[in-house]
């Protein structure tokens, strides 16, 4: 995106105009009439993300960290300057501590598997919460079958926030890792990370951030937040699917064993032995999505040059209109996010399958998710079997929240008792 | 698009909001549980079979007007038929709605087979396919089942 261009649409601070924003997002030009409430599954792509990938094909494609020729050189720097973007995005220190994985998913198993085994014992404990989604309960599952670690869960209060108190109750002398997300997926609950790493390191856990869905929409600050690992994925934040990225702090990931063998991660390969190279190289073997993780940057530099205050600010003022218009439809039913609700407005309409809503708002072009959404242990909290969920992004406003109510109302009609 | 209403028809949303032989059967001869993964949806089918002929068929569980409505349409024409005119049913069904060519079927069986005309709408829209036959694998899971209950999960 040119400056010129982003003059048009966000002229100054705290002015924020989606709409002419969306002329930056092809998608819409080619679905005309697509009311996209479902950027927490995944956002779409800005034209700058989309042609910067194009073109590092078409310009500076070849495989890194090999040849000596200078495109090779050249597309090595492009690459580790994605990495930069990260650090700066999450103001890490280093960013050596900026290991590229396939997704937040991934970014998970790697601790899991990694650091897991090496540092913990059976007894030990794993916090997590209700909240989580499955991605950061599964992993957890398949470590504790494998080395009798323990899984804890803390529980959530009446409002669908965190429980604090219930949560200082789980952290024990055995607690070596709290695992947490940072922004529910399927409530949309802001958690308050930074005292949950005070509290968690206080006993001497480490702490891991699930970032998925916060990372598009709040600042995140490593280092001021003092957590031990941040997971994200690049698909949420406006970046290529494939992509997702490990913050872990630099003494901690030289610590860690490698996780996968293969190219790359070593330093020096015979019969009987290799060493391995240091993080983050460790950690990333063989060939990389080089041109996600190039795209990330540039979906990086798309939400910098915007803004990231303005990011919050906008979808704080549409969660809140979300929330006061939905509120208004007889027999809807937020799901409580605590607290601090932010870009996720997940509902129960009694009476109304969520399958049927969303084929209903289909029909009028209106795009949500249906179903458990990946946090069923949540669900059965709500004692719901799934919600629909409206997730927003920077190219919604007023208007698709309008239409989404619309939308809803039809739906009420055509299914109501 | 199609007309949303040609797949909530209104024998679907009356069904769905009403569901028939919404029980269960205290002591069924077959059950099974179906489950469909990407929704979180479950129903379970109860059998009593009478030597080859089904006596009675009922279901419990959760789910959307079409998966409800489909299942509570099974219940009512499978009272009474043999395991095998269930089987070819079925298959009738399933292909109806999948798409591919229907087998034929005998004349009073056909018939009966139209009363599911309402819910073949899925075909156009290839998420909603398992709702209309999560019940039937169900079914199908149950008569091969010893009885003492099995599980079927929908195919993605």
């Amino acid at each position: 995106m040119t400056t010129a261009t982003l003059r048009s649409v966000h002229p100054g601070p705290g002015r924020f105009d989606p709409r002419a924003l969306r002329r930056e997002f092809p998608i819409f030009a080619n679905n005309p009439g697509l009311v996209f409430l479902d950027s927490g599954a995944s956002a779409q792509k800005p034209r700058a993300v989309i042609d910067r990938i194009a073109d590092y094909y078409r310009t500076d494609y070849a495989n890194v960290h090999r040849g000596v020729y200078r495109l090779s050189a050249r597309s090595t720097q492009l690459f580790e300057e994605a990495r930069e973007k990260v650090q700066h995005f999450l103001n890490a220190a280093d960013p050596r501590e900026i290991v590229f994985v396939r997704s937040t998913t991934e970014a998970i198993n790697l601790v899991a598997q990694s650091w897991g085994p090496a540092f913990l014992k059976p007894g030990d404990e794993v916090l997590v919460s209700v909240l989580e989604h499955h991605s950061n309960i599964v992993p957890w599952q398949l470590l504790r079958d494998r080395i009798g670690i323990r899984l804890v869960v803390a529980p959530i209060d009446a409002t669908g926030g965190l429980d604090l108190a219930g949560f200082e109750a789980r952290l024990s002398p055995r607690t070596r890792l709290v695992a947490m997300t940072h922004l529910a997926n399927a409530t949309g609950a802001v958690v308050p990370v930074a005292t949950i790493v005070q509290m968690a390191h206080k006993r001497g856990a480490k702490v891991l951030i699930d970032g998925s869905q916060a990372a598009p929409r709040l600042p995140v600050d490593v280092q001021a937040l003092g957590c031990d690992f941040y997971a994200l994925t690049g698909h949420k934040a406006y970046g290529p699917t494939g992509i997702g990225v490990l913050y872990g702090r630099y003494d901690l990931l030289s610590a860690m064993p490698p996780w996968q063998g293969g190219g790359e991660m070593i330093l020096h390969v015979t019969f009987d032995k290799s060493e391995y190279q240091d993080p983050p190289h460790r950690f990333e073997a063989g060939t990389p999505d080089i041109s996600g993780a190039i795209g990330l940057g540039a979906a990086i530099d798309f939400i910098e040059e915007l803004g990231r205050d303005n990011f919050l600010e906008h979808e704080e003022a549409l969660t809140g209109y979300g929330v006061d218009r939905l509120s208004r439809i007889g027999g809807l039913k937020l799901l409580g996010a605590g607290q601090r609700r932010l870009g996720i407005l997940s509902f129960d309409m009694d009476g109304v399958h969520p399958h049927d809503i969303a084929q209903v708002l289909d029909q009028r072009h209106v795009a949500v998710r249906a179903g458990h959404h990946c946090a069923q242990p949540l669900m059965e909290w709500f004692g719901l079997s799934g919600t629909t969920r409206a997730s927003l992004g920077v190219y919604n406003d007023e208007r698709d929240i309008d239409e989404l109510a619309a939308a809803i109302e039809a739906a009420r009609e055509m299914f109501g008792r | 698009m199609m007309d949303l209403r040609e797949l909530y028809q209104d024998i679907i949303l009356d069904h769905g909001r009403h569901p028939r032989n919404f029980r269960k059967i205290e002591h069924p001869t077959h059950l099974a549980h179906g489950h469909n993964p990407l929704c979180g949806d479950r129903v379970t089918v109860y059998l009593s079979l009478d030597g080859d002929r089904i006596a009675d068929v009922a279901f419990q569980g959760r789910g959307c007007a079409i998966s409800t409505a489909a299942a509570s349409l099974m219940t009512e024409i499978l009272q009474g038929k043999t395991v095998e005119e269930a089987r070819a049913l079925f298959a009738q069904f399933r292909a109806r709605v999948t798409g591919a060519e229907p087998a034929a079927l005998p004349e009073p069986l056909a018939e009966e087979a139209e009363r599911l005309e309402p819910l073949t709408g899925v075909k156009a829209y290839p998420a909603r396919v398992k709702c209309a036959t999560l019940s039937w694998h169900a079914l199908e899971a149950a008569l091969k089942s010893d009885g003492a209950g099995a599980t079927v999960k929908t195919e993605w």
